[in-house]
């Protein structure tokens, strides 16, 4: 019963709010039928199957506020939830950020993010899938690992102020690492959408064998300051870290990027190149998400980057209440706008640079200059006179997203790439390969 | 707090780490999860179902996980009370080996009539899969337990302390940190409990009662004017103990560097917290490093993460044979080394234990998920790498007869697989204090407390920060270091270690949430070492202006 309609939910929703004897209550129910196919050193090692239907509802007395879930639904299943969150409420302490819920909010149209033909992926496709990728490996004497992870979801919201959402999604998330098996030479191809008849994983596959042909013997350079070439997974990395860190209470609490020295935040001011444009928008046709965020709000069209300029900063509704502004629904994608140049225009525009596949390993070392350290992985080159010379030895890197958009060269086309959490969960972004001048790499790697 | 905004609070603060929720975990109340579902006879007659279906239907080897996994969680921001979450997630997981191929199937249905649906599906799976399968599995032996159980050597079950006294502390040990002067303060009770039942076609029936205890705060402090702020982490480790961890016992308390106290086998919550207030702003204020060579004295609560990432992952042998590449990746320790059995991974004085029974460790359990009774043994011998952490179906590629049992899964939805073993530094042979160790240090940095990590997929590069860093000048600790983090090779890393200090420094640290796998899964582990001494290690400095 995973995928349960927008009627269906409503009558079950409905039910749930009818049971409440609390000062309010809000209720979401959501579902998911999952499936996923894992291979290594050329042969399928796990794949399961999961499908799970949950309703959790949250009751509240003034400022106390109690939560439980169930996944049984008939009357006296619904009743009980609403009682077991109705007994937690009154004896939990009091939560003086806690917002009652929103009144009926205006959600645009629905966003194209259901695809029948990802719904009704089966067993057999996965399995072939996989097959597609290491029958090509294992004759060119590689070896293949991937997962294949797909998804069909619904999400949906009631409470007693008369809000309604209800979205429904598909997903499928493909990665693949192809290694030689002479142990020098390794890569990876990353595919995301919500439409799996986009994709072909002997296509993705065999851009990966071709990058671990092409790695294979790779030579250390010195490490230091290059102008690199960043393909949208490790740009989309690095950029995703930075928006995530755009919460509007850490900003005015003086312990984040957008805190300025001697009070305030640099909300309106211009912290990046002026080509930088991210936004964020449900409807976009790449990358379309939900028309609501978690909490009921209605997502629409926003700038987070405009023109360089940090154009908007994450308000969560107690904060906003605070600050008497209006509450920001976090964003399910984002999109940075891009160029005409394709990687091998950026490659022929460069007299000494890097090319970088993809970033692993990232963590964050100062919160306050949003400087991350991390390795290239999976397909390093080194670039001299617009030509890919030869393969290069890992870096290190220790570098700022905010100092690396500064030293914007180049803006090239866009790609969709998953931002985590599994196909769906974590969203999608829409976001450019980019060239960068003067990034710093401190240490070189071994690793392959 | 709802669920997802707890995730969001602590993958924040806690980084891109998987977390240990199960998707089917729903909130219920105290009292619920105070009361026992089934009996362990009851559990049995369940099990049986899935082992008898599966044997009917051609599997030739059954295991059956039956769980019940207890969360709680109290959260608070200075004098706010911003949650408390109460989980529980039941079901159950089975395994079947069916034409010499694995299959797993999991259901929250625990009834005779799901579990035999369940044990359906996964021999059908495995069926399906037997096509791509190149070998059978072979599963190393493993002796009938009959019916056991085992259970964490608790004192005081963290469930049954009443949420209020849980509230007052965090409460009170955000009051301390505020009078002394923090900008802001989070702080965090974290509570598990696995109910564990494992049965198998060979015989054994085993029931498990595991806990875990984590109180957690991050003090910030902020100066406006110069516009930095720093955050000083608890001092506290997340354990394999019940509330006891929380009586902050005098005898568990240990001087450190500068003025500090560290925590032993239990933890006073209210005194650290009012210290962390007074070292955030000594952050602040901290010289920036100079970037250089030093000779590094690494704190137990900070060396548990280098172990953690630099000796605990690269010896786990799904790594080093391929199954992680696309994912965690895989292992620079390779077969090949291991078999000219004179690798020198480390110094001489180095050696590595993997542990499972180490009493307050977050791996300690008796028995591991795939029914083999845990045990400890070498993985790094006076320097060298002698053997890897390896699992029932792994262990004939090391020529090897007797698993690991180091076999674990986060919840009976998932499958289970090799996970990391506590792996602990041993203390020196020679006694040492860490006083004595200072005095012999010209240039050097004391290390306190595990703060930024990263390191690369086959674990050569490694990059550590930390949270107090103290100068070391001609045998004397001078004042505070900021900006520091060290780089190094795994390998050249360890054999600078040159001094470590013996037993009566010896302390464990780890983590809840060490992520492997796809889907990804969490393991809890703690990793125990006492001080030890690294020379000309490369520090950077990592201060920037944006």
């Amino acid at each position: 019963m995973a995928i349960l309609s927008k009627e269906e939910t409503k009558k079950i929703l409905e039910k749930v709010i009818g049971f409440s004897k609390a000062d309010g209550i809000e209720a979401n129910l959501n579902g998911n039928d999952g499936g996923n196919i894992r291979y290594a050193r050329n042969s399928v090692s796990t794949s399961g199957e999961d499908s799970n239907v949950s309703l959790n509802v949250q009751s509240y007395f003034g400022k106390k506020v109690g939560n439980a879930s169930i996944n049984e639904f008939d009357d006296a299943s619904l009743e009980k939830v609403v009682r077991r969150s109705e007994e937690l409420a009154k004896l939990a302490p009091e939560n003086p950020e806690f917002m009652e819920p929103l009144a009926q909010q205006t959600y645009g149209a629905e966003p194209k993010t259901f695809i029948e033909s990802t719904a009704k992926i089966t067993p057999e496709y996965r399995a072939q899938a996989a097959a597609d990728s290491i029958l090509p490996a294992s004759k060119k004497d590689i070896t293949a690992a991937g997962f294949l992870e797909d998804s069909r979801g619904f999400g949906s919201l009631m409470n007693n102020k008369g809000a309604f959402a209800y979205n429904k999604s598909t997903g499928v998330d493909f990665t693949v690492t192809m290694r030689s098996n002479d142990g020098t030479g390794s890569g990876w191809v990353a595919r995301n959408f919500n439409d799996v008849s986009k994709l072909n994983t002997a296509e993705a596959s065999a851009i990966a064998m071709e990058k671990a042909l092409q790695s294979r013997n790779a030579k250390a350079i010195e490490p230091g300051k290059y102008t690199v070439i960043l393909e949208p997974n490790a740009a989309a990395d690095l950029l995703g870290l930075m928006l995530f860190a755009m919460n509007a209470r850490q900003a005015d609490e003086g312990r984040s990027f957008l805190s300025k020295k001697g009070g305030g935040t640099k909300l309106g001011e211009k912290i990046v190149d002026e080509r930088v444009n991210i936004y964020t928008d449900p409807w976009h046709e790449e990358v379309p998400t939900g028309n609501w965020a978690g909490n009921g709000l209605a997502r629409k069209r926003m700038d987070l980057i405009k023109n360089g300029t940090v154009a908007n900063m994450i308000y969560d509704r107690y904060w906003a209440s605070q600050k008497n502004t209006e509450p920001t629904p976090f964003p399910g994608n984002r999109i940075m706008e891009g160029g005409t140049a394709s990687i091998e225009d950026m490659i022929k525009d460069t007299k000494r640079g890097v090319l970088v596949t993809r970033f692993w390993y990232i963590r964050a070392v100062d919160p306050q200059t949003l400087l991350y350290t991390g390795l290239t992985r999976d397909g390093t080159f080194y670039i001299e006179n617009g030509k890919i010379k030869h393969p290069i030895k890992n870096f290190r890197f220790n570098e700022s997203p905010i100092i690396m958009l500064n030293n914007l060269e180049t803006l090239g086309k866009q790609m969709r790439v998953a931002s985590g959490g599994g196909p769906g969960g974590g969203g999608s972004s829409l976001i450019p390969a980019v060239k960068i001048r003067d990034f710093t790499f401190s240490s070189l790697s071994d690793a392959v | 707090m709802k669920r997802r905004d707890f995730i969001q609070l602590a993958g924040m603060s806690a980084g891109a780490l998987a977390l240990p929720f199960s998707s089917y975990a729903n909130d219920v109340d105290i009292a619920h999860m105070l009361t026992p579902l089934l009996d362990t006879s009851q559990k049995k007659q369940l099990a049986d179902v899935a082992l008898n279906t599966a044997k009917g239907l051609g599997a030739t080897y059954t295991d059956v996980r039956i769980g019940r996994y207890l969360n709680q969680f109290v959260t608070t921001r200075e004098r706010k009370v911003q949650g408390v979450t109460n989980t529980e997630s039941f079901g159950v997981g089975i395994r079947v080996i069916a034409n010499g191929t694995w299959g797993f199937a999991a259901s929250n249905n625990v009834t005779p009539d799901g579990i035999k649906k369940t044990t359906e599906r996964a021999v059908a799976i495995a069926k399906a899969n037997s096509k791509f399968q190149k070998e059978p599995v072979k599963l190393a032996t493993t002796p009938s337990y009959g019916e056991v159980s085992w259970k964490t050597p608790i004192v005081k079950n963290g469930f049954e302390v009443p949420v209020k006294e849980k509230v007052d502390l965090l409460l009170a040990a955000n009051a301390k940190a505020l009078e002394k002067g923090a900008s802001f303060v989070n702080s965090i009770m974290f509570l598990v409990n696995e109910q564990k039942y494992f049965a198998s076609s060979e015989g054994s029936y085993i029931d498990q009662d595991i806990h875990r205890t984590w109180p957690n705060f991050q003090v910030s402090m902020v100066d406006r004017q110069s516009g930095s702020f720093k955050t000083r982490a608890a001092f506290s480790a997340p354990v394999g103990m019940g509330y006891e961890y929380l009586d902050g016992k005098s005898e568990d308390k240990i001087a450190g560097p500068g003025g500090i106290v560290l925590y032993n086998k239990s933890y006073d919550m209210i005194e650290d917290a009012t210290m962390a207030a007074e070292q955030a702003k000594q952050m602040i204020a901290a010289k920036s490093v100079e970037p250089g060579k030093y000779d590094l004295m690494l704190e137990p609560s900070h060396l548990w993460l280098t172990i953690h990432e630099s000796v605990g992952h690269p010896t786990e042998l799904d790594r080093v044979l391929g199954y992680e590449a696309n994912f965690a990746g895989t292992s620079f320790l390779t077969l090949d080394k291991w078999k000219t059995k004179n690798f020198k991974f480390g110094s001489e004085i180095v050696n590595f234990v993997a542990d499972k029974t180490q009493v307050g460790s977050l791996g300690n359990v008796g028995y591991d998920d795939e029914g083999v009774k845990c045990k400890s043994w070498d993985l790094i011998k006076d320097g060298v790498l002698v053997n890897y952490q390896a699992i029932r179906d792994q262990v004939n590629i090391i020529d090897q007869k007797e698993s690991h049992g180091c076999c674990y899964s986060q919840s009976w939805s998932d499958v289970q697989f090799q996970r990391m073993a506590n792996v602990s530094l041993q203390p020196g042979k020679q006694p040492l204090t860490p006083d004595q160790m200072v005095s012999g240090i010209e240039k050097g940095i004391y290390i306190v407390k595990d703060g930024s990590f990263s390191i690369d997929q086959q674990r050569y590069n490694f990059q550590f920060g930390g949270v107090l860093f103290f100068e070391i000048k001609n045998g004397k600790i001078e004042g505070m270091l900021k900006d520091v983090a060290y780089q190094a090779n795994t390998q050249e890393f360890w054999n600078s270690c040159s001094q470590i200090c013996d037993e009566r420094d010896y302390r464990m640290n780890g983590a809840f949430n060490d992520g492997k796998g796809q889907p990804s899964q969490s393991n809890a582990v703690s990793h125990g070492s006492a001080t030890a001494r690294f020379n000309g290690v490369n520090v950077i400095n990592t201060g920037r202006t944006i």
